[in-house]
């Protein structure tokens, strides 16, 4: 099997060669952008609004015990059952071990970053649950059973006619390119399922530590139905997720919309504080929530990159990072892909095997600029590279560096270096551009200027021995 | 004032114009200039490529030789970043740290320094062309360089500026366009087409390593349009 780093670079050598892909996804994010700026421009200032929303993660998240604590002790005051998962293995076995014993046949999701992580739909199937998503996107996606391509778009790699002929080939629906015709073969198919339902499964966008609370924003009214109409609900989230206080979701809502999708607001914001109260006329009968630490925790400890978990899955990041663009969200084979999944995997799944990420950047800080939340994502990524390296150093790249460092800063050396650069930049010429030669992997597709005939230091050097010169 | 200019080696071995410009700039405006031979590269490779512990030795070489001067120019937004934002991270925690921040107070990127440090922002320039400009993205979100290089253009005469699209990476990277080539070049061409979108005839920069990058793509696609740096467009009259 391939090393993550080699399936990496395979896939993104492929993806980056597919004009439609980078055509298709260039447009949607450029659309993208021109909404999203609009909408910011409505907020009186949007910069203090992300030191707000920066502070209010800061205090969450460096006071995470205490306000996990209470949300816990509001959750279950209402009678909510809340569960602590450790690993992805115990957040699989509960959540199964809730369904069996509720003998459910059929659970509908909405969307969930987290049960991608642990892998939930997998687990569900295996042990013969039927297991439907009722997001639109990752409907979609689940119909061609492959993980979303972004954490805010499933399906943003598709166009109108492939989602027409999936439905075609898969819900056997005749085929249109009207995306409301589109939406309605998806309602169809979904609303027989919040029906016949057992157990209505959902992710989490904030947990509010001071009332109990899990806030849930989307655009569909998917997730409203999944928690409302099956008797059983589940919630499942990062211990992250935390808000402390009510009043903190006016800016985060707001925020979390404005640069996830470009909308002020999105179309359904939801608090469930638990299950059906006496005297109410719905709800679920029974409520869990699962608080999924997963080495968060071990985030938690490295305070030098804690700030990741302050990040709101709004997906900005990847939204404007110029790698994500032109590789995919697929090809990084993580839950999280962009910037945000590169900084976090290597601390989530292991740095040697997910370092890649971290390299495969061009430091541009795009993602920094615009994370609402101040995360300081392109610097995290120079520190992974810091701490894979210091780990376990390359012997070629380790060695070349201390050669380089040797040489580059005395004035000696580096001179013999330029002389020997220009003996052999005289045969280039020969091997330029095959695999023969040394500079290949920056002259396979581009011209590499020769060094001039007189360097700027031989300049400088001739200019100051003349005559009447200035020193 | 008397200026350092640091020279980093990429500009000395394959631009050297833009090294000389920047001097013929400097000295049109009344300062003198001093050009320390004895350094050529801030450390960064190593830095940015997770060797900090190789990194080090280079960049307090530059501190060294760096400490006394009045003020610091560095011919590269990329290396400016290096040295104004990363040696105080790199040397946190060292005998260097105090140096380090103060070399990182008085170390300029090119076009900051004459707009912002000597408030200088018509030389005389002359460049009938329209181009359009690309910025270092080190140059802009850690240097925080945006309107001075704007400023620089807007007084040279006959030129005539075309803004792209969008403010996005040229996908250069340093060792990332050696590591990850297929990706850097995808990034490029993005950014050639929008520049080629502009109908502009140079891409104007004031950083010397995109543009290594994107003439390379230009030249091996045969486009006819050129880069050129910013000093290079000054420094014309």
């Amino acid at each position: 099997m391939k090393t993550p780093a080699a399936q990496f670079k395979v896939q993104a050598t492929a993806l980056t060669q597919d004009l439609r892909h980078r055509q298709l996804i260039q447009t949607a994010l450029g659309k993208y952008e021109v909404v999203r700026d609009r909408t910011k421009a409505a907020f009186q200032d949007w910069p203090a609004a992300r030191q707000a929303a920066a502070e209010i993660k800061w205090e969450a998240v460096n006071h995470l015990d205490a306000h996990l604590v209470q949300l816990v002790r509001n959750l279950e005051a209402r009678g909510t059952k809340v569960h602590w998962a450790s690993t992805a293995q115990q957040a699989r076995d509960i959540i199964l071990g809730i369904i069996r014993e509720k003998k459910a046949r059929s659970i509908v999701k909405s969307k969930a970053m987290t049960s991608e992580e642990i892998h939930l739909n997998e687990a569900l199937e295996e042990a013969g649950f039927e297991v439907v998503e009722s997001d639109l996107g990752e409907f979609i996606v689940q119909l061609r059973k492959e993980p979303p391509y972004h954490i805010v778009f499933p399906a943003m790699h598709l166009s109108r006619g492939d989602i027409s002929e999936l439905f075609t080939r898969e819900l056997g629906s005749a085929p249109t390119q009207n995306p409301e015709e589109l939406t309605m073969i998806a309602r169809r198919v979904l609303r027989q399922k919040y029906i016949t339902a057992d157990v209505g499964f959902t992710g989490a966008n904030f947990a509010i530590a001071e009332t109990g609370m899990i806030s849930i924003t989307e655009n569909e009214g998917n997730a409203r139905l999944t928690a409302a109409l099956p008797k059983v609900m589940i919630t499942l989230l990062g211990i992250e997720k935390i808000l402390p206080r009510l009043e903190d979701l006016a800016l985060f809502l707001p925020m979390l919309a404005t640069i996830g999708t470009g909308q002020p607001l999105t179309c359904y914001n939801s608090m469930y504080g638990g299950p059906r109260q006496p005297r109410e006329p719905d709800g679920p009968e029974e409520f869990h929530v699962v608080l999924l630490d997963n080495r968060r925790t071990e985030l938690l400890a490295d305070p030098e990159q804690r700030d990741a978990l302050h990040c709101i899955r709004c997906g900005g990041c990847l939204n404007v990072c110029p790698i994500f663009k032109n590789v995919g969200g697929h090809t990084y084979h993580t839950t999280y892909s962009g910037p945000i999944g590169s900084v976090i995997t290597p601390h989530l799944r292991g740095l040697q095997d997910w370092k890649h990420l971290s390299f495969a950047s061009s430091l541009c800080g795009a993602c920094t600029e615009t994370c609402p939340v101040k995360i300081n994502l392109h610097h995290h990524l120079l520190h992974n590279r810091r701490n894979a390296s210091k780990q376990k150093p390359s012997f070629f790249e380790r060695t070349a560096f201390t050669v380089f460092s040797g040489i580059i800063n005395r004035p000696r050396l580096y001179q013999c270096a330029k002389i020997l650069g220009r003996f052999f930049q005289r045969f280039h010429g020969l091997v330029k551009g095959t695999r023969l030669d040394p500079a290949y992997a920056w002259t396979q597709s581009r011209e590499l200027p020769p060094i001039a005939p007189q360097t700027f230091k031989e300049y400088w050097r001739s200019r100051n021995a003349g005559p009447g010169s200035p020193s | 004032m008397i200026v350092t200019l640091f020279i980093p080696c990429f500009v000395d071995l394959m631009f050297p114009q833009v090294g000389i410009s920047m001097v013929q700039i400097l000295e049109r405006l009344g300062h003198r200039v001093e050009c320390p031979e004895e350094i050529a590269c801030c450390g960064q490779p190593a830095y940015n490529s997770g060797y900090w512990d190789e990194a080090r030795p280079v960049a307090a070489k530059v501190i060294e030789r760096l400490k006394d001067s009045e003020v610091v120019v560095i011919a590269s937004g990329s290396c400016g970043a290096m040295i104004h934002v990363f040696y105080p991270e790199l040397f946190a925690g060292t005998p260097l740290a105090d140096a380090a921040k103060e070399l990182a107070g008085k170390c300029f990127e090119f076009s900051d320094f004459l707009v912002t440090k000597l408030g200088q922002t018509n030389l005389g320039a002359r460049f009938p062309a329209k181009v359009t400009f690309h910025d270092g993205c080190h140059g802009l979100r850690e240097l925080r360089t945006y309107q001075q290089p704007r400023r620089l253009l807007a007084e040279v005469k006959g030129l005539e500026l075309v803004e792209m699209k969008e403010k996005v990476c040229c996908g250069f990277g340093g060792t990332f366009a050696a590591k990850f080539p297929m990706i850097s070049t995808a990034m490029g061409d993005v950014r050639c087409t929008m520049a080629k979108d502009t109908g502009a005839e140079y891409i104007v920069s004031n950083d010397s390593s995109c543009l290594m990058h994107i003439q390379g793509l230009l030249d091996r696609q045969g486009s006819r349009m050129k880069t050129i740096h910013l000093a290079e467009i000054l420094a014309r009259t």
